[in-house]
C-alpha cells in the first residue's frame, strides 16, 4: 500500500508544483469554448437546437480529463528517459503496485483538471439543470479519468521513443475525442458515424457527463458507467500485464 | 554473497553476455571492468533483475533473483549508469520515496536519511530540487539513496562517469567507508583504471561477453607483466576502438532537454 500511495502522492505534486503547464493546459479548453462555443452558438442556435455552450461545455470537460489522463500515462516515456522509472522497476514491490500508483496518480490529476475546466465554463456562462447534478457529473469524470489513465499507462509501458508518441496522438487521442460526440449531438447521424462514435469510450464518458450536467441523454445513465466500468477493467488489466513485461 | 554460473544473455542474434562464471565474498569490492560494449551492463541489469537470462544460474544472498524477485530486490542497492534521480522532487523526498518503495519503517527512514545526506555533504541542500543539483551533487545523492535500505550488495555502474577528480575520489572514500562499517558488499564497473586499481579488492576483465582475467590487481599485472592495471587492461583486452550502436533515447533525450522536463 505504501508503494501505491507514494507513486500517487508523487504524480500529485508534479501536478501541483508546475503552475505554468496548469494554466497552459486551461488554454485549449478555454479556445473551443471561445472558437466553437461561441463562434459556432448562433448556427446551432437557427437549427433549432438551443444553446451550443451549454451542449459542449461537458464535451470540453471530457476532453481536458481524456487528454490530461492519456498525458500522465505517456510521461512514463519521461521516466524511462530520466531513468526513475528503473529506480522503481528494481524496488522490491510488485509491478502491479506501481501500475496501479502511477495511473491512480495520473486519474486525479486529470479529475482536478476536469474540475478547473469545469469551473472556466461556468464563469463563460454554462449552467447544469440543478447544483445537484454536480456529484453525479463528478463519477463520470472520475471513471473516463481512470479509464484513459489506464490507457495511458498501457501505451506508455510500449512506447520507447517521441515519434511513438506523435503517432498515438494523431491516430488515436485526436480521434477518440473528435468522434465522441462532444463536438456533435449523436442523433441524426450517418450509419457509419453512428458506429464509428459507438465503438467511441469516449462517447459514453461524454453521454454521462452531459446526462448528468444537462439532461440529454443518448443512452441510459446505467449504459454509460457500465460501458466505462468494464473499459476500465479492460484497460487496467492490458496495461498491468504489458507494464510487467517492461524491461530496460 | 553473489555467484554466477555458465551465465548468457543473448539479444537476438547477438550474445551479448557469453558463459560466464565468478563469484563475490561477502564484504567485498569487485570490480567488472571492460571496454564499451563487452557486456558490463546486461551483466548489472540481469544480476538486478532488469534483464532476464537466457541461460545459466544466479544467487545473490543465497536466493535466485529470477524467481525470488522481490526478496532479493530488498536485498541490493543500485547506482545506474544513468541517472535515476526524480528531478522536480527534493532530495529529502526522493530518499523519502526510495525508503518507502524498500519498506523502510518510518523512523528509520528518517534517521538514515539525514545519517546519509549528511555523510554524502547534501544535507544542507535536502530541501532543493533535484534539477537544481550539479551532477557530482546528483551521483553523491543516488549513491546515499542506494546505502538507505541497507542493502547487502550495492551495485555501482560507471558511478564516477562524467565527475571531476575531486568528487571521484570523495565518492570512493564514502563508498569504502561505508563498506567497512556496514560491511556492504560492493559491485562495480568503471572505465577509470585507477579507482578500480585503489578500490577494489578483486577484478573481473570482461571482453565481448566473456571474463578474459580475474584476480586481484596485482595478480593481474603480473599475469600480463604490466606496471599498471591499464596496461594489463589493454594487454587483455587489445588496443582496437569499440563502437556503441546509437539508441533511440538519444533522440529523445534532446527532445525532452527542450521541453525542459
Amino acid at each position: 500500500m505504501g508503494a501505491i500511495y507514494i507513486l500517487w502522492l508523487r504524480e500529485l505534486k508534479r501536478y501541483v508544483r508546475s503552475r505554468v503547464q496548469i494554466i497552459v493546459s486551461l488554454g485549449q479548453p478555454c479556445l473551443y469554448l471561445l472558437a466553437l462555443g461561441f463562434g459556432l452558438g448562433p448556427v446551432f442556435k437557427e437549427a433549432g437546437r438551443g444553446s451550443y455552450l451549454q451542449f459542449m461545455a461537458p464535451g470540453v470537460v471530457g476532453m481536458t480529463v481524456l487528454f490530461s489522463s492519456v498525458f500522465s500515462g505517456i510521461a512514463m516515456l519521461w521516466d524511462r528517459q530520466f531513468g526513475f522509472l528503473k529506480e522503481t522497476l528494481v524496488a522490491p514491490v510488485s509491478r502491479m503496485q506501481i501500475m496501479v500508483g502511477r495511473t491512480l496518480g495520473g486519474a486525479t490529476v486529470a479529475v482536478m483538471q476536469g474540475a478547473l475546466v469545469l469551473v472556466v465554463c461556468l464563469i463563460a456562462g454554462f449552467r447544469p439543470h440543478s447544483w445537484l447534478a454536480i456529484p453525479t457529473a463528478f463519477l463520470f469524470v472520475v471513471l473516463i479519468a481512470v479509464v484513459f489513465a489506464a490507457l495511458g499507462t498501457t501505451i506508455g509501458s510500449v512506447l520507447e521513443d517521441m515519434q511513438g508518441f506523435q503517432l498515438i496522438m494523431n491516430f488515436l487521442v485526436m480521434p477518440i475525442f473528435f468522434l465522441s460526440g462532444a463536438l456533435f449531438p449523436l442523433e441524426g447521424l450517418g450509419n457509419v458515424m453512428k458506429w464509428i462514435t459507438r465503438f467511441d469510450p469516449l462517447t459514453y464518458g461524454v453521454d454521462g457527463l452531459r446526462g448528468a450536467l444537462i439532461r440529454s441523454w443518448a443512452f441510459h445513465a446505467a449504459v454509460d458507467v457500465a460501458v466505462l466500468c468494464g473499459l476500465a477493467l479492460v484497460f487496467l488489466s492490458t496495461g498491468a500485464y504489458l507494464f510487467r513485461k517492461i524491461e530496460v | 554473497m553473489i555467484r554466477v554460473q555458465n551465465l548468457v544473455k543473448k539479444f537476438g542474434d547477438l550474445t551479448a553476455v557469453k558463459d560466464i562464471t565468478f563469484e563475490v565474498k561477502q564484504g567485498e569490492i569487485f570490480a567488472f571492468l571492460g571496454p564499451n560494449g563487452a557486456g558490463k551492463t546486461t551483466t548489472i541489469k540481469m544480476l538486478t533483475t532488469l534483464l532476464h537470462p537466457t541461460s545459466g544460474s544466479i544467487e545473490l544472498d543465497g536466493l535466485d533473483p529470477t524467481v525470488k524477485a522481490k526478496e532479493a530486490r530488498q536485498r541490493f542497492g543500485i547506482v545506474f549508469q544513468d541517472p535515476s534521480l526524480d528531478a522536480e522532487q527534493t532530495a529529502w523526498e526522493n530518499m523519502d520515496l526510495h525508503g518507502v518503495l524498500y519498506h523502510v519503517p518510518r523512523k528509520v527512514r528518517a534517521e538514515r536519511t539525514e545519517q546519509l545526506l549528511k555523510l554524502f555533504e547534501l544535507w544542507d541542500r535536502k530541501d532543493s530540487y533535484v534539477k537544481t543539483f550539479s551532477g557530482g551533487m546528483k551521483r553523491r545523492l543516488e549513491i546515499a539513496r542506494g546505502f538507505l535500505h541497507t542493502p547487502k550488495i550495492l551495485f555501482l555502474d560507471e558511478p564516477t562517469l562524467g565527475l571531476d577528480p575531486q568528487s571521484r575520489n570523495q565518492l570512493w572514500t564514502h563508498v569504502r567507508r561505508l563498506n567497512e562499517t556496514e560491511k556492504t558488499t560492493v559491485f562495480l564497473t568503471t572505465h577509470y583504471m585507477d579507482e578500480a586499481d585503489r578500490v577494489a579488492h578483486r577484478i573481473a576483465i570482461i571482453d565481448h561477453g566473456t571474463i578474459v582475467a580475474q584476480g586481484t590487481s596485482a595478480e593481474l599485472k603480473e599475469r600480463t607483466q604490466s606496471d599498471s592495471l591499464e596496461g594489463a587492461f589493454l594487454a587483455l583486452t587489445g588496443t582496437s576502438l569499440r563502437d556503441e550502436s546509437a539508441d533511440p533515447k538519444a533522440g529523445l533525450r534532446a527532445v525532452a532537454r527542450m521541453w525542459r522536463r
